[in-house]
Order: structure tokens, then C-alpha cells, then sequence
């Protein structure tokens, strides 16, 4: 500590440990959130079912979200990242994911929200599968930090059977 | 800066800077804003910086006092007697 630059180099250091520590801890408070999160999706119909040229089949549909994230936002979170996937057994693949629709969320205020959206993203079955199936929409989160441990979960929120013939 | 400033200014920093960091983790915490606890921090190591890297006074108040050049001729240093033989040290002479 005799001089200028030691002095500097010191202070340098160990503010830097004491920050990675305090970044550490941030992370590990996250433990103590129990959120209790509430989504609500319904199929409002099912504008498009058919079986393309090479066989597989697609279906387009207008779907109603609705969901309350706002519990999964801590001091800590930089942004949600959500998303609804379409889950489905076929002979087989005993588990198929089908991402319809996605979104980050940036702030809590935003994390409360209620859409009519047709889906995003194609929802094609790799074969013919689709007719009559039960699949159950699932909507996904992860939960990106501002420092630390990343978070993922989800919630099955409903089940829906597809019709029984193209269209 | 002299061996008690030295001394003070590291026990300063240290203790400063582990103040402040609580300090700020807690106001973050409590507020809950991840960006406040960065601020309050910054604020601290800037202060900290302020305090403990210049020269002050303060850090000066136990200034060596070494003896006359006049006086420690008078003083000749006691030359040690050279028992062991296998010392790793060369004397100077």
C-alpha cells in the first residue's frame, strides 16, 4: 500500500470480489421467490386443418391466451421469455413439442396480459396424427437473470382434441 | 505515506468497501431494484477511492525519524561473528 498504483490496484480488486459476491447472492435470493403463476388458453377454432403434398399435416388455429406471470418477476429478473407448445403423444414419439407462440416480457407490468392470436409458428406433425389427437397446450417460461441462476417451468393449461377430419 | 498510513488506509479500504456492499445489497433488496444496489455500490468504491488512494495528510502523522548521518558514524554497526560457516547468505563487507 506504499504507493499510488498499489493502492489503486488493491481497491480494484477487492471491489470486484465484493462485487461478484453480491451478484452471487442476488442470484441466490431468487430461491426464496415461490411464485404462483395463472395462464388460461382456449382453442377458439381451428381455421385450417389439412394434409400437405408430402404428408404431413397442418393445422392453423386462433387460440385466446390469457396469463398472469407477474410472480415469476423478482429484483433479479431481466426478462421472461414465454411460450405455448402443443404436447402430443403419437405411436411413434411417445412426447411431441409443437411451438405455437412465443413472447418476452420485459417488465412486470407487461407480465399480466390476455391475447387472440393465430399461431405463430406452423404446426405440422411429422406424419398424419393429427386427426382426432388430444393434445394439451403447455405454455413454457424461462426466467433470464440479471446475474445468476436461469429458471425454466411450465404449466399444462388445457386439453383439446383436434377434429376427427380435415378441412 | 508513512507505515501507519499504510496500514490505515488498506484496514479503511477494506472496511469501507464491505460496508458499502451491504449497505447496497440491502437498499437493492429492500427497494428491489437491482440497479439502485449497483448505484449505491458505485458510489461507495468511488468515495472509497476518494479516501484511501491520494496521499493525505492524515496518512502522514508517524513519520520515521531516522538518525543523523553524523551520528550513527559515531555508532558503528556491530559486526556479527561469523560462527557457521555453511550460510546460504554471502556477508557483505
Amino acid at each position: 500500500m506504499h504507493s499510488f498504483g498499489y493502492r489503486a490496484n488493491a481497491l480494484l480488486t477487492f471491489s470486484l470480489t465484493i462485487l461478484a459476491l453480491m451478484a452471487a447472492m442476488a442470484s441466490f435470493s431468487d430461491n426464496f421467490n415461490s411464485p404462483s403463476p395463472a395462464a388460461h388458453v382456449q382453442v377458439l377454432n381451428v381455421n385450417r386443418f389439412q394434409n400437405r403434398p408430402n404428408g404431413d399435416d397442418e393445422i392453423g388455429m386462433t387460440l385466446s391466451i390469457s396469463a398472469d406471470l407477474q410472480s415469476l418477476f423478482t429484483w433479479n429478473t431481466k426478462q421472461v421469455f414465454v411460450f405455448l407448445a402443443a404436447e402430443y403423444g403419437t405411436p411413434k414419439n411417445a412426447m411431441n413439442q409443437v411451438s405455437l407462440w412465443d413472447g418476452i416480457i420485459q417488465l412486470k407490468e407487461d407480465a399480466k396480459f390476455s391475447t387472440k392470436v393465430k399461431n405463430k409458428y406452423r404446426f405440422i406433425d411429422q406424419g398424419s396424427n393429427l386427426r382426432g389427437r388430444d393434445i394439451n397446450l403447455t405454455l413454457h417460461w424461462h426466467i433470464m437473470p440479471k446475474t445468476g441462476k436461469m429458471f425454466a417451468d411450465k404449466l399444462v393449461v388445457t386439453g383439446f382434441q383436434l377434429p376427427h377430419s380435415y378441412r | 505515506m508513512d507505515w501507519q498510513g499504510q496500514k490505515l488506509a488498506e484496514q479503511l479500504m477494506q472496511i469501507l468497501l464491505v460496508v458499502f456492499a451491504v449497505a447496497a445489497f440491502i437498499t437493492g433488496y429492500v427497494v428491489g431494484s437491482f440497479q439502485l444496489m449497483l448505484f449505491v455500490y458505485a458510489g461507495g468504491v468511488v468515495l472509497t477511492t476518494l479516501i484511501t488512494i491520494p496521499n493525505w495528510p492524515f496518512f502522514n502523522k508517524h513519520p520515521l525519524k531516522w538518525l543523523d548521518p553524523s551520528e550513527a558514524e559515531k555508532h558503528p554497526k556491530p559486526q556479527v561473528a561469523v560462527t557457521s560457516v555453511s550460510k546460504k547468505k554471502p556477508n557483505k563487507k
